[in-house]
């Protein structure tokens, strides 16, 4: 702690502002005063003695909290100098310019009893401008907790959890293996039913919460769950990997060539860009006659981009019904209106050789619905003697997905026969502290299912580190600012110390 | 894991952060051939977490394809690791124009797959030949830590193509070179290597064979008959190398297997290496295409570059 300023100790004069010379701004409009860089409204802020009867304040029409905002100046706590501001003054970038200071709140400045008044119209234009450079205020504050959490894959859950944990103030970092953040936003749904500008819009808004988000990164391989807990610092982590392990059908001629899964054919599509290659390096097996297996989401999505990079016929083969289809009723509408051809009860058999390694056809045979399964749908039965070939030269598997087995293999998690993670009622694992949902917990599912695992995840997160409700996020804001409420503003949690160095994607909401 | 707490918390999930720069920089290179080229990559983190028969995945620009590259070594104290790359198609032909000391690549994700198990065989020999040499040193390095008697057996075209060797000679008890003109080693290719080191070693009780498919074929079908156990490292066309794809998946024995996080080391015994080389050869023509489209784009960039430079040129006086 620095000793006690005096009217002796603090710098004498008043920090100059830096003008544009006389000679070049008579030429334009440009505004004259530049207005002071952050060494120089630190140096005029260690002028304000703080005075106890803090006569500027009485002097201000509005009562700004003078002193408190040039202590936080001097503290370089700008956000915590906007809010203090802010708190009776909407425009101090405006204000900071034109009020006449000299005849109101620095003309009763106890420095100016004795040297140059403090330049508090200086000082509060600079926390204007910073408001405005960084959008503060349509970003309360968020008072930051001590917590610090890591976050697995970037898609739906992982997002949903991020966003709750960061506007609860928590430090949270999200990892994902892919070099783009975005999960199975970015690699499955295509462009045309998901832009990827929508993705890079969300992943911003993150970002403008304090989120961090760090890609290339496999956790599990490059760092162990354990390590985060035990090493990294890392007071809880979520787990929202995706199920991601794509099912072949396992019958005869699967691995020929023109033979993929629907995420190899959609990764290579969307994240990849393959629809764009050779401008793009990835290129994409070109089917001129398509037969995908599957009649769920990520089927529709495959057969349309098959016919929107030329495919002339494309076939959905599903062994249930139409009534069976797990796809939505829009997709499966709009899939129809693109051309798809779909075949109902009929199940593929074997994929045909052409000789030369590649795809010449699929056989399939005719099903009739008999009794219900244990899922409720009527079970599929063969119809004998139904046996007929369907010419293709690609075959897309949309059959489901099984459990990724990366976590498993790298943790002592504690899983499922069928390798997905095991979960109580608050989606806690097996280990303390570590927290998982979305599609890596209960097999394939839905967007909107995994982005709802994610916030019950981050509710359970936040009840084990102690964090009570919602109150906490919002203690500095108190009431409505502009007149909005506080659940109307998006909030961003501010770093007390932010780190020297920086991450490759990350935007830092920090004055500089 | 060996580290103390402190280092990890003071490491970056990202590379050295250096001002301005993003992505992950090569901080030393080594051609050991006119088309074979070793990055050392900074990445301290994946230093400290790789281990032998892991891979990692690379993507050198925005715009490039995702490819696997085994890790040929990682050295901890320098918080580097160690790739090699052969400059085959355009990809790796762009890396070998651009990847210099100074840059960086786009996206380092690893170390992928699982470590190779290494097994109680007091005796093994390591095979590597054409890009597998590189790959095949960091298994030879480990088992020797583990105290297991190592017969190194490398395959190059030549002599002065030979690399690695004092490497290779500190963490092996033999070293048995092979090239295909005789101008270093035996004459001949690692499959007579692999032989002769059997002879010598009756004992031998593991194979590590690393290379292009063809040959490592040849080394499971040589040890076949004795059913020494052999280890080999696929490599098939990967995309996002995470098990989420399915594009790499291999047949071992009745099991369709990815290699990207069930490998990459298989039995070599169990693997169809027919089915292995035919999904290797699936994008030839893409391939072919991009390589095209990349060769005209340098050479209508060097025209480019050509053209400005004659603009620049002065005037000749009186013109």
């Amino acid at each position: 702690m620095a000793a006690k300023r005096t009217i002796r100790t603090i710098p004498a004069e008043r920090t100059p502002v830096r003008e544009q010379p006389a000679d070049e701004r008579i030429g334009g409009f440009e505004e004259v005063s530049l207005g002071y860089d952050e060494a120089e409204a630190a140096r005029e802020a260690q002028r304000c003695l703080f005075c106890a009867d803090t006569p500027c304040m009485t002097g201000c029409p509005v009562s700004v909290d003078i002193p408190g905002f040039i202590r936080k100046v001097s503290d370089r706590d700008y956000r915590g100098a906007y809010d203090t501001i802010a708190r009776t003054n909407l425009l101090p970038a405006v204000c900071g310019r034109v009020c006449p200071q000299e005849s109101q709140c620095e003309a009763v400045c106890t420095v100016g009893a004795t040297l140059e008044p403090v330049a508090i119209g200086r000082l509060e234009r600079f926390v204007g401008d910073l408001a405005i450079a960084n959008d503060w205020a349509r970003r309360p504050f968020i008072a930051p907790t001590p917590y610090r959490v890591g976050v697995i894959g970037s898609g739906p859950a992982g997002m949903a959890c991020a966003a709750d944990l960061a506007k609860a103030g928590c430090d949270v970092t999200v990892f994902d293996a892919l070099h783009l953040p975005g999960g199975v936003l970015r690699y499955g749904i295509p462009d045309f039913r998901l832009p990827s500008e929508v993705i890079d819009a969300e992943v911003a808004n993150l970002e403008r919460l304090g989120v961090r988000f760090e890609c290339n990164t496999v956790v599990g391989r490059l760092f162990t769950i354990e390590q985060m807990i035990e090493e990294m610092g890392y007071d809880a982590v979520f787990i929202g990997t995706g199920a991601g392990y794509p099912t072949m059908l396992g019958i005869p001629g699967d691995s020929l060539g023109g033979v993929l899964s629907a995420n190899e054919l959609l990764t290579r599509a969307n994240l990849m860009k393959a629809r764009d290659f050779p401008m793009y390096d990835t290129p994409i097996p070109l089917g001129t006659h398509v037969a995908v297996v599957g009649a769920g989401n990520t089927a529709m999505d495959a057969m349309r981009v098959c016919l929107r990079l030329g495919a002339e016929t494309v076939q959905c083969i599903y062994r249930r019904s139409a009534a069976e289809a797990p796809a939505r009723a829009e997709e499966l509408h709009h899939a129809e209106q693109e051309g798809v051809e779909f075949h109902w009860l009929t199940n593929p058999i074997e994929v045909l050789d052409d000789g030369q390694g590649n795809v010449s056809g699929l056989r399939c045979q005719r099903m009739e619905l008999g009794e219900p399964d244990e899922s409720g749908r009527r079970r599929p039965v063969p119809v004998p003697r139904s046996e007929f070939v369907m010419r293709c030269d690609q075959v897309v598997f949309a059959i489901g997905t099984n459990a990724n087995p990366i976590i498993g293999q790298t943790s002592k998690l504690r899983l499922d026969k069928r390798g997905y993670l095991r979960v109580d009622e608050d989606l806690a694992t097996s280990m303390a502290g570590v927290f998982a949902g979305g599609d890596i917990v209960t097999g394939a599912a839905t967007v909107i299912e995994a982005m709802g695992a994610g916030r019950k995840a981050a509710a359970g997160i936040l009840r084990y580190l102690g964090i009570r409700d919602e109150s906490l996020a919002y203690d500095a804001l108190g009431e409505p600012v502009f007149g909005i409420a506080p659940h109307e503003h998006s909030y961003v949690r501010l770093r007390a110390a932010e780190p020297e160095t920086s991450p490759t994607h990350r935007t830092a909401v920090t004055a500089r | 894991m060996q580290s103390s707490s402190d280092d990890l918390r003071s490491t970056s999930t990202t590379p050295a952060p250096r001002a301005g720069v993003t992505g992950f920089p090569i901080v030393a290179r080594h051609d050991v051939s006119d088309a074979t080229f070793i990055l050392e990559v900074d990445h301290p983190l994946m230093a400290r977490a790789a281990r032998a028969g892991q891979f990692v995945i690379v993507m050198s620009h925005p715009e490039g394809e995702r490819i696997p590259l085994t890790i040929a070594d990682f050295d901890r104290k320098r918080g580097t690791v160690t790739l090699v790359v052969q400059a085959v198609g355009k990809t790796t032909r762009e890396m070998q124009r651009t990847c210099q000391v100074g840059t960086t690549l786009h996206g380092v994700a690893g170390p992928l797959g699982l470590p190779s198990p290494l097994g109680k065989a007091r005796t093994v020999v390591c095979v590597g030949g054409g890009l597998g040499v590189a790959p095949v040193y960091p298994q030879a390095r480990a088992h020797k830590e583990r105290g297991a008697t190592v017969i190194g057996v490398l395959g190059f075209r030549s002599a002065e193509l030979v690399f690695w060797e004092d490497k290779f000679r500190e963490v092996c008890d033999e070293l048995i070179l092979c090239t295909d003109d005789g101008s270093a080693g035996i004459h001949g290719l690692v499959t007579d290597g692999l032989e002769l080191a059997m002879e010598r070693y009756p004992d031998v009780g593991e194979v590590v064979a690393i290379g292009p498919p063809v040959m490592m074929q040849a080394c499971a079908e040589a040890t076949r008959p004795k059913g020494v156990h052999t280890v080999v490292s696929l490599n098939p066309i990967m995309v996002d190398g995470t098990g989420m794809c399915g594009g790499c998946r291999v047949r071992v024995g009745e099991r369709v297997q990815f290699a990207c996080v069930d490998g990459p080391d298989f039995d070599g015994h169990q693997v169809d290496f027919a089915d292995l080389r035919a999904r290797l050869t699936r994008y030839r023509g893409e391939e072919a295409q991009a390589l095209a489209h990349w060769e005209h784009a340098c050479r209508r960039a060097e025209n480019a570059a050509s053209d400005t430079l004659v603009s620049e040129l002065p005037t000749p006086a009186g013109a």
